[in-house]
């Protein structure tokens, strides 16, 4: 393509996505690096339905200049990245000297709330990943095998995880874990403990999020794995059978490597949506037990009063995590590309 | 049948007609606010004003919006329907304007009590009250043989002996959800051991004292004759668990008592028997460990001032003795000339009447509640000890408070 034709080719899309991402992702790094003003609180009366008592209020006269000269607030550069409730770097370095072994170190790094976010985030992205590409791979494999008639339905169901909202969808294994509910009492009677309760156990209810997990992403896969495995050329497999391969040998030598394009961008979409986990902990409540770094954005601006730079400098941080957990896909996807 | 419904209609529409027609507005207004029957009531009182658009979004995401929607010039809003923990988001930012002029023209007839004054400037009206208190089962305490509690030390009792006598293996209650819901029992139990949020004078937190260590211990022990999954129970499901006769006792929202007491979702053995209390006391306090809340309403300070004086008059005619009528008076504690309680509202009187605190109004307190509600959890899950969750309290509180320029 001519360079010309190129530019007028993608110029409707790079516009976009400068106003839609680029511009956006600006601004929450500029927030993210300013605090608001001091704030000049003066003791006042102040007297409702059940009488008057002292209290405290903002002097906005005293801040309105201040407001005015700089809206942006005061510059605080990385404080905010490098505060507990971020970073925390004087309290881990504190924690770092004041621990002897690697066991209470980590102990007390779960205490922080950046480092408890992360420990369920990365645990979350590493179990559910794996296990989502080889599920979806086995549904393909097994839908593609299936008689011509039985196909259309099996896709449908197949796919029912992923049309369902993810909140929808959390809520309603939410429910099922109940103590009270079908699986919970299962688990119970399983277990042969009649007051085992997923809701109240930190495993279990990290186990529910990635089984969750697992459950809504698996269609994915499956749907990319079996597109994929319409396009394997009918001749080589037939040259393979001639060869006397089995269907394990077929899988293993022949349709894995030709899908194997395919698992590197299953990977990169589910990494990065799975390091972005969000829904669950919502409908689960899970929040006493388990949070991520989205969770904290949210909890951030859903408080009675919005934490803006906080919440700027975990989206940043969220940002930074996505590309470190990409690179290496990206990586080897430039050399393949500088290959050819 | 069908002329008596016929009559009916056409003799309320008459009564809704001549109360509604006084209303003129010189302007439009827009109406912000939560969203539960109370609520929608004021709104639809308000919209019966003509002369100009009456627009509302009820929305349980209220306080999302509320102030991005007042910050534009002109505001998208010219009024927040708020409570006393969310008017400090609103004047923290200047998005609200005083309304002492507007009362002075067009709303002497407001009783005094209604208006909420902050240094002096009349910046809310309220128009409904809401407390926690007690529920409980009538005919459980009498199968017992003990009265109605009035602290939580009496609870536990009451609750061992529920247990022991195997009506209920969890019989308390209470919205103990991690997050919101489990910062606020934490807030009613440290008034109620009298304890004090802050260092007087300053905006720093100080609440990793005996009274606070007191608080988390009573509420892990309240949590010991809880249902195993109370970090998820919000008021709802705790509610729920109520109606569905697994809870005996539990301290709930006034505003929520008469879905509890309504023959709707539970058997007749159960919401025949819920009976509402007064406040409880802890830990041998005199002071209710609960806190007093208001509703009201706001006008915003960027919009013109015939939007002002038009959203005023709408709202004060939303929140006036018209809107009064068989269905809504059990909607809520009005705080409206007019009003006649209901059994339903015996505890938010009780409230109001044993002193109990009303929730504080400071610019940081949100701040405060957040954290409470992000880092208690771990000491009810039995990870780490109450100081220890107490200071990552304070110290959460600490970083969002330098953050937003209330500490440096």
């Amino acid at each position: 393509m001519k360079h010309r034709s190129f530019f007028w080719f993608v110029l409707p899309s790079a516009i976009a996505m400068m106003l839609f991402i680029f511009f956006p992702i600006i601004s929450v790094i500029i927030q993210s690096f300013h605090v608001e003003h001091e704030q000049v609180i003066r003791a006042v009366e102040t007297c409702d339905l059940f009488g008057c008592k002292e209290s405290t209020t903002i002097d906005q006269e005293a801040t309105a200049e201040l407001r005015a000269e700089r809206p942006l607030g005061q510059f605080a550069g990385l404080k905010t990245y490098l505060d507990r409730n971020h970073i925390a770097a004087t309290e881990v370095a504190e924690t770092w000297n004041g621990t002897n072994s690697w066991r209470d170190f980590g102990a007390q790094m779960l205490n922080l709330p950046f480092y408890k976010a992360m420990g369920f985030t990365l645990t979350y992205t590493f179990v559910v990943t794996p296990l989502v590409i080889i599920l979806g791979f086995i549904i393909a494999v097994a839908v593609n095998s299936a008689t011509k008639a039985l196909r259309g339905p099996l896709i449908f169901f197949s796919l029912l995880p992923m049309m369902i909202t993810p909140l929808v969808g959390a809520l309603i294994l939410f429910w099922m874990v109940d103590a009270r509910g079908i699986i919970g009492t299962l688990l119970q009677q399983l277990a042969g403990d009649p007051d085992l309760s997923v809701k109240a156990s930190t495993p279990l209810m990290w186990i529910m999020l990635m089984v969750y997990g697992v459950w809504h992403s698996a269609p994915f896969a499956f749907i990319v794995y079996y597109a994929g495995l319409q396009t394997v050329s009918q001749d080589t497999l037939e040259a393979a059978r001639v060869d006397g391969a089995n269907r394990w040998l077929q899988i293993r030598h022949v349709i894995i490597p030709h899908l194997l394009p395919l698992t590197t961008f299953i990977a990169l979409m589910q990494l990065m949506d799975n390091f972005r986990v969000f829904e669950p902990i919502v409908s689960f409540a899970a929040n006493a037990h388990a949070t991520s770094l989205s969770w904290a954005i949210f909890n951030d601006l859903g408080g009675e009063t919005r934490q803006l730079s906080s919440a700027a400098a975990t989206s940043v941080l969220t940002i930074i995590g996505v590309a470190i957990l990409l690179s290496p896909v990206l990586v080897r996807t430039w050399r393949d590309f500088d290959r050819k | 049948m069908f002329l008596k419904k016929v009559a009916l209609t056409s003799a309320m529409s008459i009564i809704a007609g001549a109360a509604f027609a006084e209303c003129e507005i010189p302007g439009n207004v827009s109406i912000v606010g939560n969203e539960f029957p109370a609520i929608h009531t004021v709104a639809e009182g308000a919209a019966a004003c003509t002369g100009g658009e009456v627009k509302a979004n009820l929305t349980a995401d209220h306080q999302k919006i509320n102030l991005a929607g007042m910050q534009g010039n002109p505001a998208e809003y010219s009024s927040a329907i708020i409570a006393n923990s969310s008017i400090v988001a609103l004047m923290n930012e200047d998005v609200i304007r005083p309304l002492d002029d507007l009362v002075a023209e067009y709303g002497q007839d407001i009783p005094k009590n209604q208006l909420i004054t902050i240094d002096g400037n009349i910046m809310a009206v309220a128009f409904m009250a809401n407390a926690q208190t007690l529920a409980y089962r009538k005919d459980v305490l009498e199968e017992i043989g003990v009265g109605v509690p009035t602290t939580y030390e009496e609870v536990l009792e009451a609750a061992e002996m529920i247990r022991e006598a195997d009506i209920s293996e969890y019989p308390v209650g209470g919205a103990y959800a991690a997050g919101w819901n489990l910062a606020e029992e934490f807030v009613n139990m440290y008034l109620g051991h009298g304890g004090e949020f802050y260092v007087p004078g300053t905006a720093e937190a100080s609440i990793n004292n005996e009274q606070g260590v007191a608080a988390l211990n009573m509420m892990k022990a309240l949590t010991e004759y809880m249902n195993p999954d109370f970090l998820t129970h919000d008021s709802n499901a705790t509610s729920a668990e109520m109606e569905a006769g697994n809870v005996m006792l539990m301290n709930m929202w006034g505003s929520r008592m008469g879905v509890l007491m309504d023959d709707e979702g539970a058997e007749e053995q159960v919401y025949t028997n819920i009976t509402v209390a007064g406040p409880l006391t802890v830990g041998g306090g005199s002071t209710p460990a609960s806190t007093l809340w208001w509703d009201g309403w706001t006008v915003a300070k960027n919009i013109s001032d015939e939007d002002a004086a038009a959203t005023f008059l709408a709202l004060k005619h939303g929140t006036s003795p018209a809107i009064l009528n068989d269905e809504t008076m059990s909607q809520a504690v009005w705080m409206i000339e007019g009003y006649t309680p209901a059994p339903v509202n015996d505890g938010v009187f009780a409230a109001i009447a044993a002193g109990t605190q009303s929730y504080p109004m400071l610019p940081y307190q949100g701040l405060l509640h957040t954290a409470l509600g992000d880092n208690l959890s771990d000491f009810l899950l039995g990870k780490e000890s109450a100081e220890q969750a107490l200071a990552d309290t304070e110290a959460a509180y600490t970083a969002a408070a330098t953050e937003k320029g209330f500490l440096q």
